[in-house]
């Protein structure tokens, strides 16, 4: 097999075939997918719920994933955040003509761990190679359809709700930056990027969550202020119970940005009743010791989050809004 | 050291706190309230940020200036920017902020939508770069800002020199603090009457006087009667700045002081400000949107770097553009007005769709209100 992948691995014939078969099946083979039919028939699933996401990410290895691993977790997470398990996934490839064989292999092994963090699995697919010019490497699209476990939902927030953070923030924003802008640091930043199944899991098994929702763009700031805009409610938290990693509090203060913008892929708000903080805390502290409670819920000031200083302040902490950073996920 | 040591100590709630009962204990002797010109917007952004209003006494008051270089800058330079950026062969490259400003054809956001190539650099030695993997390309760098950033362009200019490079242009749009701040308390012209303005005394940005040296506020104690001091911009340099200008009130000093010793002399960067007369000369007007046009408040290239300005290649417009009729910015810039007395505040005029200068860059005073909703009962 050739080296780099060619338009002729895209063309539906033999090339593409063996792309097919060697590359991709031995990394995914399962019986859904050893079909290879045009459509592949599921098994019944209760209460299905159904995502899809698509990943553009530059660069496409950064430190603490890849494209690949970032697509699965990615598009696995949307669904836990709604209580759902993860079960079948699709998986669309656009490759640039001449993008490394090696480098796609490598993206393959992500997506096959990453598959098996979840025990989901890829049951249908497509691969298309564009000219070269015609896209950035590769792009993957991917959708999936999960059982829903728990009714988690943004619905279910009301006041005096606690709001928790799964872990630090703005990692995988601050290391997709400090890498594209290549701003050398004395301790490098891995992404947060993770699939987040197994801690809902435990979540699941012991409490239900009123609302959860991973913080990928805009952020922190962007969750607490969907939730407050959709519940017509005050979303109010403490500054100083956010935790934010050294360095990447660094890359802010060179750059001008503020943690609660920037990404996450594997860092979520959750909203629980005061009864389940403890317990909330405690599961999530077991994955990330960085997890902490950040705040409330009141009515304070309808439709808006509100952040309190640590020396007695407060002020509006706002959607981001135009362009923070070009393509991050 | 590591980079947490700049800024930790500076953001100590314990600190602020001791210093907020200070101000407080100061400002009680007070014979009248006083009105502080944070000139630059990176003060603007620091006090609306960490919400230090909520700290201080009511007799204490901030008016919040105009020294943020993206807000001042007038359409029709940014006409310019969007002309010379939807040129054939032509990649525009500027700092951050300045992209998102609409000009009367639309923002350099909007050029790049239409197919022009525009890059934002976070240091202008970065377009060296950029001009020698371009040669089939002009490669031109709209330069922006105070003292602060002027001597990075000179630098570039230099280096571009130095190393033959001859696809480089620059559209000098640098701009200086001592003039406008002069121009806010000592102007009877048509643009700017400064007969009521209500500035007792200013708040100096500490990263200019690294370049500059304190010594460029020295006529203001003086000759105006307003007592300068040069600050950071972390919380605590704020809080500290306006300690500082209460003790002057209270003991009857009037004179220029420095709170950000960790960087700031009388004489400032020489070699900078070598550089700067080197490459730069005066223009005899400049206009800031806002404001209308201030003698001698802005840089141009000299004349014998005529091959390098962008200005003088190319042919553009000179039409002056007028501000929108509605836009109060002029009076708030001059402390006669706040943000939230506008009428177009927060409904015509947003972030995303700026009609007046304070309401374009995130340091411009009605954008750091619209964002931070500082007194938070005044925006409710």
């Amino acid at each position: 097999m050739n080296k780099t992948i060619t338009l002729a691995m895209g063309n539906g014939g033999v090339e593409n075939a063996e792309l097919i078969q060697k590359v991709i099946y031995r990394h995914l083979a399962n019986d859904f997918l050893a079909k290879a039919e045009d459509a592949t028939p599921l098994r019944f699933v209760n209460e299905p719920c159904f995502t899809t996401d698509s990943f553009t990410v530059t660069p496409l290895f950064f430190n603490g994933g890849d494209i690949g691993k970032l697509a699965v977790a990615g598009v696995c997470n949307d669904l836990a955040m709604m209580g759902a398990k993860p079960k079948f996934l699709s998986l669309s490839f656009i490759i640039e003509e001449g993008f490394g064989l090696r480098e796609f292999e490598k993206i393959m092994r992500s997506i096959k761990k990453e598959l098996a963090i979840n025990g989901a699995k890829v049951v249908t697919g497509d691969t298309k190679v564009v000219p070269k010019g015609g896209c950035d490497g590769i792009y993957i699209n991917m959708s999936a359809i999960g059982e829903r476990i728990a009714c988690v939902s943004q619905t279910n927030i009301e006041e005096g709700s606690v709001l928790l953070l799964s872990g630090d923030m703005a990692r995988h924003g601050a290391s997709i930056f400090a890498a594209r802008e290549g701003i050398e640091l004395a301790n490098e930043i891995e992404s947060d990027c993770k699939s987040l199944w197994p801690v809902i899991d435990e979540l699941l098994q012991e409490l239900t969550p009123k609302a959860m929702r991973d913080a990928t763009r805009g952020g922190v700031a962007a969750v607490l202020n969907e939730w407050a805009a959709a519940t017509q409610l005050c979303m109010e938290i403490e500054e100083r119970f956010c935790n934010v990693d050294a360095s990447v509090q660094g890359i802010c203060e060179i750059l001008g940005f503020e943690p609660f913008m920037l990404a996450n892929e594997g860092t979520f708000v959750i909203a629980v009743h005061p009864d389940d903080a403890q317990k909330a805390l405690q599961i999530l502290r077991r994955h990330n010791a960085q997890a902490s409670i950040i705040g409330k819920v009141s009515t304070t000031y309808p439709r808006r989050v509100v952040l309190h200083s640590a020396w007695g302040t407060r002020r509006f902490l706002d959607m981001p809004s135009g362009e923070i950073l070009p393509r991050i996920c | 050291m590591e980079l947490r040591d700049l800024y930790e100590r500076f953001r100590d709630p314990k600190a602020l706190r001791a210093l907020a009962k200070e101000i407080e204990r100061e400002a009680a002797k007070l014979s009248k309230p006083i009105n502080i010109m944070e000139v630059c917007g990176g003060h603007t952004h620091t006090i609306m940020k960490y919400g230090l209003l909520q700290l201080l006494p009511k007799n204490i008051r901030f008016i919040h200036g105009p020294g943020c270089p993206v807000c001042i800058m007038p359409k029709e330079r940014i006409d310019h920017a969007y002309i010379l950026a939807m040129q054939e062969d032509v990649i525009l490259c500027t700092l951050g902020d300045m992209i998102k400003v609409p000009g009367s054809k639309g923002s350099l956001q909007d050029a790049r939508s239409r197919g022009a190539d525009v890059r934002f650099v976070y240091s202008p030695l970065d377009m060296l770069r950029i001009a020698r993997e371009n040669l089939d390309k002009k490669v031109i760098f709209f330069a922006i800002g105070f003292e602060t950033t002027t001597p990075m362009t000179a630098a570039l200019l230099q280096k571009a020199i130095e190393e033959g490079i001859e696809n480089l242009l620059l559209h000098i749009n640098h701009v200086t603090v001592p003039e406008v701040m002069r121009e806010l308390i000592d102007s009877r012209d048509e643009h700017i009457d400064s007969y009521n303005n209500q500035i007792d005394a200013f708040l100096g940005p500490s990263h200019v006087s690294v370049i500059a040296g304190s010594k460029i506020y020295e006529e203001f104690p003086t000759r105006y009667g307003r007592p300068v001091v040069v600050a950071g911009f972390e919380p605590v340099d704020v809080m500290e700045g306006v300690l500082m200008l209460v003790r002057q009130f209270n003991e009857g000093r009037c004179e220029v002081e420095v709170q950000y010793k960790r960087s700031v002399t009388r004489e400032g960067n020489t070699r900078a400000q070598e550089m700067i007369d080197r490459y730069f000369v005066k223009r005899e007007l400049f206009k800031w949107r806002g404001l209308g046009n201030i003698p001698k408040s802005a840089w141009r290239l000299r004349d014998e770097f005529s091959a390098y300005d962008a200005e003088k290649v190319y042919a553009l417009p000179k039409e002056e553009i007028e501000d929108h009729k509605l836009c109060i910015c002029g009076d708030i810039l001059r402390g006669m007005a706040k943000p939230t007395e506008c009428q177009v505040f927060g409904t015509a005029c947003t972030p995303t769709k700026p009609l007046g200068s304070c309401m374009v860059s995130s340091e411009g005073a009605c954008a750091a209100y619209y964002k931070y909703g500082n007194l938070l009962k005044e925006v409710e």
